[in-house]
């Protein structure tokens, strides 16, 4: 299955750091050492709510083997100053509190000291030796709780911003959004049918198989080396350098190989902690978070509540969508309601929509980003009402959203016009799918739901150069975490017109290349590819210069065709083509190097659409849940090599049914999180799935030489509600808080037994 | 520098005689796939860890005339390997084979699995069912006890100070007896049990004539629900035994609430099971065999 | 307490270290002894990520203490390739993209291998019930069953 108008893309070759990556070679954070290293480990709160009154840390500093103690004191206070960060926006006054608490422990886990010692067995005696004396204050950890006007308060300063009228008082409600289209309230009078309903999620973690690690260097000059496993080494730069007042030139951050990170790893835990205390100690300091850590205090998504109301005709067309969204930002603002709201009916092509969102705080890790951050959450409920909407209406599910569906020109209820979109090609691509067009299996039931997400596009900075036997090497600086350097490698072959196995990949630090943002916002096949494009045309550019210079001729006439420089035609002279080994050798004459470099920050990212089929069956004795078959559809641009594109559908199909299923933050009365440990916080194991096959729905980005449409992010977005729907139809019961656990749709069998006994 | 000692045994009465000198800091260390977490995550210090592995009598299974005695030690792996114990008691044997993942079944014991003393340990409600006995070694000599009054509650055995379990003993069957075991959790694997349930049974014709009913994950400790039995016994099997068995293991069960499950849900899982686990072992008699990954079949 | 002297066989290397009592053989693998491809994915059993075998069975080795070490004979991933020749699973898992981050593919390396060596004719599910103490987050398990499907195919068909 290779794309005809391509030599390379489309192709499926191996991947070039798969050796390395099989073998047990390549290097993950946790993988990185350094001789005289020390083991850095954090305190951290066992308080979901207290007042730090003081921090006794001597006794931990006298202990033999410690060799630096760090707390807030270490590190400077920061402006009420917010920053991107990944996709979603942070302020620098709350990051600094986030990684080292300051007036207030605000979630249980969050960090109040750490310490670097020659092992981690003195680490830990000496975080037992620090004396933190807390004034342990009320807690709230739901939404809906910590709206209340009599709730514990986590920030005096907290005025809700948009609030209509404005907020007088502080309050734990820290954002209030709207967006409108048209009249809604007006055209819901007029809708023959109206659905209403109130959804509720719980907060997920990202749950990447690597805990966060980084090793952190500084030495007596100023200078500091980083590695860490992150997702944007550029993010880790920028922040420390804030966090630390040093210069960004100062810093130098090596990415590692990443074990995942999903929007989990844009942002920083470990990283100024280990370099404050490698600046305290003189020596090297490794810092990694244990899995409990990882749950208690690294930045999980979301959960929330959400109100959806859905006016349409009998004939199925939608007129009318309101939604109210309120999320959970954990202890500082934050939360990702606004894409939330953006993407709650961006499928559709309503004329009236209101859209509603609140960014709540309460006594829970800060959340981050976690694919497509927000829009899991208003479509579960989105998708879930247009799916009762299909019930009542007698409507094939796939038919009304094709009667409603978003296309060219289409105007969101954020303001953006869509350009060339996918959303009905994709819903055909199902419609006439293998999978929809068989009947589903006795015992079984079927849902389908869609999904929508901007993705991005940002800066990215590349480099190519030849070497002197003619090989390229293309440098960029987007951590590889799904394959992105055989994407990248793929383009340059075919933009270079040779073998892809002549292109190397290389990903460069912070001082080896210029800035680049993060690795997300499923932005480097598109942007970061596109700098490699150009940066590879710059390299052409020069080539043909090179060319132009053997031969004497003007730089005009000399075209790049298949790896070779060629003269544009007879009259330009007989001239033998040159290749780029030929060229290298030549170099040195010719005008020294052969570099190409380009940088950009690139806008037009193709928005994606995706629409997910799931056939399971409910065993309505135990509540149980079996998915006995899954098809991720989706518009991908162009799939540069499918295999990794095939990969993004149905990692994050798979991370959607584990939201839908059993994944859940259980915390108990005092606010301590219950099942920080893979045992009870329940992802998706292989025996749990069947296969999960994908559709490949090539619709090309017109803004990108290749096509190149972002893939990774919406796959997490339909099948939160087609596991939904599926166990809607399957049980007569609609289920609308999450997850839909096998106690909880008992229970709601159980509950719906005497009117289904009546029907 | 650690404090923690790390000693192996070679003979029964030598891992009894370092527990005994341990002062109450021993802790055998069979598969280790109870205790290393426990040790991570501070719920046990050990001064002193007793490794057992060596100690043949503990390792390995021998068959007298019919009944199995099966080394405390054994890890399920090797147990699922083990063709003619497979054959008599295939209940126990996928009650063990559902500790934990592959490799954890590579290491983890069936002993292990029994003095670690959650109510939810899998291999303990099909034990009960099959009417295992307990062989104990201690600083006076041996001693046997019924499997459903060793533990005394969550984490706690009735082992005394220097005691330690040698072997599991499963009785020699009579024949048309099966057994069979299986457990709610909210995936296909890698969970605690919500409900487990181990049921064997002696059939003659179609009459059940003789029944153990061995529950799980909803008491401080496996209950042994004879009341189910009773009402088995003498049953065709039919819905109205079933339904009476169930009910009575529902009535039986002293669940808590946690984050695995609710006491409504787990009571009611409790009666579901029974009907299912029952009519498996019977199945088996017959020579039908349902297999595990078939959810419910 | 002095540290404990452990001789055992490591990829078929006699090996020695010193460890304590409570040190885990995935830290002494780790730390000590420089073999960085078995990965703490939550140092509690729960996510495969530092399968090794142990005399050939599959165990994950955050649960073995290193004292344990002594006289077995221990495979990690690093042995799993014959000098610069790749293991028919490592060809199949880079050819089928059976891996997006990469940090699960040692263990399910480890762990797919001794299936196949048990098990030469797995089913899907057999596969799959096999794998389910590996946890993987990026894949959806998809291309790791498949490739691990087309390897048992492959080796039995060169057995023939």
């Amino acid at each position: 299955m290779s794309n005809p108008k391509y030599k390379w893309i489309g192709t499926r070759p191996d991947r070039p750091d798969g050796a390395d990556k099989v073998t047990g070679r390549a290097r993950f954070g946790a993988d990185f050492n350094l001789p005289g290293q020390l083991i850095g480990k954090v305190l951290r709160s066992p308080h979901a709510h207290a007042i730090i009154k003081a921090i006794d840390t001597s006794k931990a500093e006298a202990l033999p083997g410690v060799k630096a103690v760090v707390t807030a004191q270490d590190f400077p206070d920061q402006p009420n100053l917010i920053v991107p960060t990944g996709e979603m926006q942070v302020n620098l006054r709350d990051i600094t509190r986030n990684i080292m608490a300051r007036e207030k422990a605000l979630y249980e886990g969050h960090p109040v000291a750490a310490v670097a010692a020659v092992s981690e067995a003195v680490a830990k005696q000496a975080l037992a030796l620090i004396k933190v004396d807390y004034k342990v204050l009320p807690h709230v950890i739901d939404v809906a709780e910590a709206m209340k006007p009599d709730a514990p308060l986590l920030h005096d300063h907290l005025l809700t911003e948009g609030a209509d009228p404005p907020a007088s008082k502080p309050s734990n409600i820290a954002k209030r959004i709207e967006f409108k289209k048209g009249d809604a309230k007006a055209a819901f009078a007029h809708a023959e049918v109206v659905v209403e309903r109130d959804y509720s999620t719980q907060a997920v973690h990202q749950g990447y198989i690597e805990p966060h690690a980084a090793l952190a260097s500084a030495s007596e000059d100023g200078q500091v080396q980083v590695w860490s496993t992150t997702q944007g080494h550029f993010q880790v730069r920028g922040f420390c350098s804030r966090l630390l007042n040093l210069e960004t030139s100062q810093i130098r951050v090596t990415p590692t190989e990443i074990g995942g990170g999903f929007g989990g790893k844009t942002v920083v835990y470990l990283e100024p902690l280990a370099i404050r205390l490698s600046q305290k100690s003189g020596k090297p300091v490794k810092m990694t978070m244990t899995r409990e850590e990882v749950f208690r205090a690294s930045g999980p998504a979301p959960g929330g509540n959400i109100k959806v109301k859905i006016g349409a005709m009998r004939d199925g067309r939608i007129v009318a969508g309101e939604c109210t969204v309120e999320m959970q930002a954990g202890a500082f603002p934050g939360s990702p309601v606004g894409p939330a709201c953006m993407c709650s009916y961006a499928c559709y092509d309503i004329d009236n929509v209101h859209i509603v969102g609140f960014d709540v705080v309460s006594n829970r890790p800060k959340v981050a980003a976690y694919r497509a951050p927000g829009a899991p959450i208003s479509a579960w409920a989105v998708e879930s009402t247009i799916d009762i909407l299909a019930q009542q209406l007698k409507m094939d599910p796939i038919e009304l959203r094709l009667k409603n569906a978003a296309k060219k020109g289409t105007k969101t209820a954020y303001g953006v016009t869509f350009n060339t979109i996918g959303m009905v090609e994709t819903l055909e691509a199902v419609k006439n799918s293998a999978h929809y067009k068989a009947p589903v299996k006795h015992g079984y039931a079927r849902g389908v739901a869609a999904g929508f997400w901007f993705n991005v596009g940002a800066d990215s900075s590349a480099a190519a150069h030849v070497g002197e036997d003619g090989s390229v090497t293309v440098i960029s600086g987007n951590p590889d975490i799904g394959g992105s350097r055989a994407s990248l490698a793929l383009m340059a072959a075919e933009e270079l017109g040779v073998d892809y196995d002549k292109v190397r990949p290389v990903i460069a630090d912070t001082a080896s290349i210029g800035f680049n943002f993060v690795t997300g916002g499923s932005r480097v096949t598109f942007a970061t590819g596109l700098a490699v494009v150009n940066s590879v045309r710059d390299l052409i550019r020069e080539l043909k210069v090179r060319a132009a210079k053997i031969w004497k001729v003007d730089p005009e006439a000399v075209i790049w065709e298949n790896g070779m420089a060629k003269p544009a035609g007879s009259n330009v002279g007989e001239f033998e083509p040159l290749s780029i080994a030929d060229l290298a050798a030549q170099a040195g004459r010719t005008g020294g190097p052969i570099n190409g470099h380009a940088q950009l920050n690139v806008t037009g990212a193709g928005p994606g659409f995706g629409v997910h089929v799931v056939d399971l069956k409910v065993d309505h004795d135990t509540g149980c849940v079996t998915v006995g078959r899954y098809t991720a559809a989706q518009d991908v641009g162009t799939a540069i090599h499918p295999s990794y594109v095939e990969g993004q559908l149905q990692g994050g199909a798979v991370q959607g049914i584990g939201w839908a299923l059993n994944e859940e933050y259980i915390y108990n009365s005092k606010g301590r999180l219950e099942n920080p440990g893979f045992l009870d916080y329940r992802m998706p194991v292989a025996s749990d799935l069947p296969m999960i096959e994908t559709i490949l729905v090539e619709v090309p980005n017109p803004t990108h030489p290749y096509g190149v449409r972002g893939v990774g992010e919406v796959p997490i977005i339909p099948p939160v509600a087609a596991v939904g729907n599926a166990i809607a139809r399957a049980t007569g019961v609609r289920m609308v808080d999450l997850p839909m656990s096998p106690p909880k749709i008992s229970e709601a069998l159980e509950a719906a037994a005497p009117r289904m006994a009546a029907e | 520098m650690s404090e923690i000692q790390y000693q192996t045994a070679k003979t029964v009465k030598e891992a009894a005689k370092f527990m005994l000198a341990a002062k109450g800091k021993g802790y055998i260390l069979a598969g280790g796939t109870d205790l290393l977490v426990q040790m991570k995550s501070g719920l046990r210090t050990p001064g002193v860890i007793i490794d057992v592995k060596k100690i043949p009598e503990m390792t390995t299974v021998v068959e007298k005339k019919g009944s199995f005695v099966i080394g405390a030690a054994t890890p399920a792996a090797v147990l699922g390997e083990n063709k003619k114990l497979k054959k008599a008691w295939p209940g126990v044997i996928e009650a063990a084979n559902l500790i934990g993942s592959t490799q954890v079944q590579g290491r983890a014991s069936m002993g292990g699995n029994l003095c670690n003393a959650s109510p939810a340990a899998d291999s303990v409600p099909a034990l009960v069912a099959a009417g295992c006995t307990v062989t104990v070694q201690g600083p006076k000599g041996k001693r046997t006890v019924p499997v459903e009054k060793f533990c005394a509650g969550p984490g706690k055995t009735t082992l005394k100070p220097g005691e330690i379990v040698v072997s599991l003993t499963l009785p020699a069957r009579p024949k048309n007896s099966s057994d069979a075991y299986r457990r709610l959790i909210p995936r296909t694997e890698m969970d605690i049990a919500v409900v487990g349930m181990g049921v064997s049974l002696t059939m003659k014709g179609d009459t059940c004539v003789a029944a153990r009913v061995g529950l799980g994950a909803v008491a401080p400790t496996v209950l042994r629900v004879d009341k189910a039995e009773k009402a088995l016994v003498g049953s065709k099997l039919d819905d109205k035994a079933l339904d009476a068995a169930a009910a009575a293991c529902s009535a039986a069960c002293k669940p808590i609430d946690d984050k695995r499950g609710t006491i409504h849900y787990r009571t009611k899982i409790a009666g579901v099971l029974l009907k299912r686990v029952a009519l498996i072992a019977r199945d088996r008699v017959k020579g039908i065999e349902h297999h595990m990954h078939d959810q419910w079949a | 307490m002095a540290k404990i002297h452990v001789n055992t066989t490591i990829n078929g290397a006699p090996t020695e270290f010193l460890c304590d009592a409570n040190q885990t053989l995935l830290e002494v693998l780790r730390d000590n002894l420089g073999l960085t491809g078995s990965k703490e994915g939550c140092g509690s059993g729960d996510c495969g990520a530092c399968s090794v075998t142990i005399n050939g069975r599959l165990v994950c080795s955050c649960l073995v203490l290193a004292p344990e070490a002594e006289s077995v004979k221990i495979e990690t991933i690093e042995g799993m390739a014959d000098g610069d020749k790749l293991h028919p699973l490592q060809k199949k898992f880079v050819e089928m993209a059976a891996l997006q981050c990469g940090i699960c593919t040692p263990g399910f390396l480890i762990a797919s291998r001794a299936l196949l060596a048990k098990n030469p004719n797995p089913t899907e599910t057999e596969v799959r019930f096999w794998l389910a103490g590996n946890l993987c987050r990026c894949t959806g398990y998809d291309k790791i069953i498949t490739a691990v499907l087309d390897v048992a195919a492959e080796m039995r068909e060169s057995a023939k």
